[in-house]
């Protein structure tokens, strides 16, 4: 039976995060899921809106809440953990904040009925379908890549927005989905530290550094490679190992640093589903196919 | 300077948030990703909003360089987002024309936020290009701009959405906020 969700994709799923876009794509389709592009959606507004202004950050998110209505689905579905954590909160303000909600209704011409859930994507997988859904397309099962699932920041935080879906400290989620895909979870301590994504082109010396302690902590837990949720963290993770700002000097790695391949979690299932991901793995920074390679999954 | 007294009101409000519940145990700042490249830590500026330091908040770098991760928020016993609280700073900081400490960081958020209001969306390439320009910083990260670009994750060309003069009545909200 084929499952419907209405889908916001996000300005970074056709540009900085196409792998996310195309990975997510096959999966969804792998395993009947149909997604329904919310039209003419518009930026969410991300970090930018709420460090500048305190009512179009929740404005902008809410103009995409309308639009979703008009799909006529009950679960929107977000690949992106930042879009999803500003689309969770509108539709909070809508519910709660009458004023506000009165001034979209009027400039947007709708009436918020409140039957559309802003879901994230990870979510939707894992608690939508049963492990034996989840497993029956598995194809190449990963044997031997061991990963630490990377959660980020905004993917399960703060709960008021998520509505725990996961735990916000300790969560699991994407440890279940890596190991039903046969490869291994590491355990380690650093899945929920933020990498400092919004502050990359500006401040990349405070992303280095938190991109360096990510990297060296997942070396240490003996992990091949870190897997994301979200394109923000991906561009950030993958780009700053290699590219470590300036000029005027760039600052050097530390000894023993070997900068690890980042995945998105629908990459690793596309791949133990046996769908192509040919073009998709060529567009990473640090480029994952030696790794692979050396495991046989590609 | 002397101390404002209300500025605790005026930013409790702005920001939804209960700074007066803040007792200073620090597990906001313990998990802060910038709190080492701040001045005044999250729980610092708590702090400081309550006793009325006004000036030495809007002009420090601090407030800018809050990524707003929520871990903090996360983790405060006293249901305080200080991501909010910061948010909050921010905006006045800008409503009374106060200098934005890290200039880069405020012309990025600029030039992000003209990007969704011509567009309707976020077009990397000519956002990228406004923040050189405005920063006066020509030539950093070309190196993994251009890896991205030749790898086709930053489109040459931006495009228009269709109910962009929805958008750009959003952004009017603010102005007149």
């Amino acid at each position: 039976m084929t499952r419907r969700y209405a889908f916001y994709p996000g300005c970074t799923l056709h540009s900085t995060g196409v792998e996310f876009g195309a990975s997510s794509e096959l999966v969804c389709h792998a395993l009947d899921l149909e997604m329904v592009e919310i039209p003419d959606w518009n930026c969410c507004g991300a970090s930018s809106a709420h460090s500048m202004d305190p009512t179009l950050f929740l404005a902008l998110p809410a103009r995409n809440l309308a639009q979703a209505q008009e799909v006529g689905l009950s679960d929107l579905a977000i690949p992106c953990a930042a879009c999803y954590s500003r689309l969770a909160a509108a539709d909070l303000a809508l519910q709660q904040d009458g004023a506000f909600r009165a001034m979209m209704e009027s400039v947007l011409d709708f009436e918020y009925e409140g039957r559309v859930r802003p879901r994230n994507l990870l979510d939707i997988l894992a608690n939508d379908l049963s492990g034996e859904a989840l497993t029956a397309k598995i194809k190449k099962p990963l044997d031997g890549l061991k990963v630490v699932a990377y959660y980020g920041c905004l993917l399960i935080r703060p709960p008021e927005y998520t509505g725990r879906w996961d735990d916000p400290e300790h969560p699991q989620t994407m440890d279940h989905i890596i190991e039903l895909m046969g490869a291994e979870a590491m355990p380690w301590s650093y899945g929920v530290d933020c990498c400092g994504g919004s502050l990359t082109l500006n401040r990349s010396d405070v992303v280095v550094h938190l991109v360096d302690k990510l990297a060296l902590a997942a070396h240490e837990a003996g992990a091949d490679a870190l897997v994301t949720a979200c394109p923000m963290c991906m561009a950030n993770v993958d780009g700053r190992q290699l590219y470590r700002g300036g000029p005027p000097l760039p600052r050097p790695p530390k000894p023993g640093y070997q900068p690890l391949p980042i995945f998105y979690f629908t990459e690793l299932m596309a791949l133990a589903y046996g769908l192509s991901l040919k073009k998709v793995l060529a567009k990473h920074l640090v480029d994952p196919r030696p790794l692979l390679g050396r495991l046989a999954l590609v | 300077m002397e101390p404002d007294l209300t500025f605790i009101e005026r930013v409790s409000e702005l920001s939804h948030q209960n700074v007066s519940r803040c007792y200073y145990c620090l597990r906001c700042s313990a998990g802060c990703p910038s709190a080492y490249a701040m001045e005044y830590t999250p729980a610092q500026i708590l702090r400081m909003v309550q006793l009325g330091q006004k000036d030495a908040l809007l002009r420090s770098s601090a407030i800018w360089l809050c990524i707003g991760c929520e871990t903090c928020g996360s983790r405060c016993p006293n249901e305080i987002h200080a991501g909010a609280v910061i948010d909050a700073l921010r905006q006045v900081a800008l409503a009374e024309d106060v200098s934005p400490a890290e200039q880069s960081v405020f012309k990025l958020h600029v030039a992000f936020l003209d990007s969704i209001r011509t567009w309707g969306r976020l077009h990397e390439l000519t956002m990228i290009l406004q923040h050189k320009l405005t920063s006066r910083d020509l030539f950093s990260n070309l190196d993994m701009g251009l890896d991205m670009f030749l790898k086709g994750k930053i489109h040459p060309l931006p495009k228009r959405i269709q109910g962009i003069s929805e958008v750009k009545e959003l952004f009017e909200l603010g102005d007149e906020g």
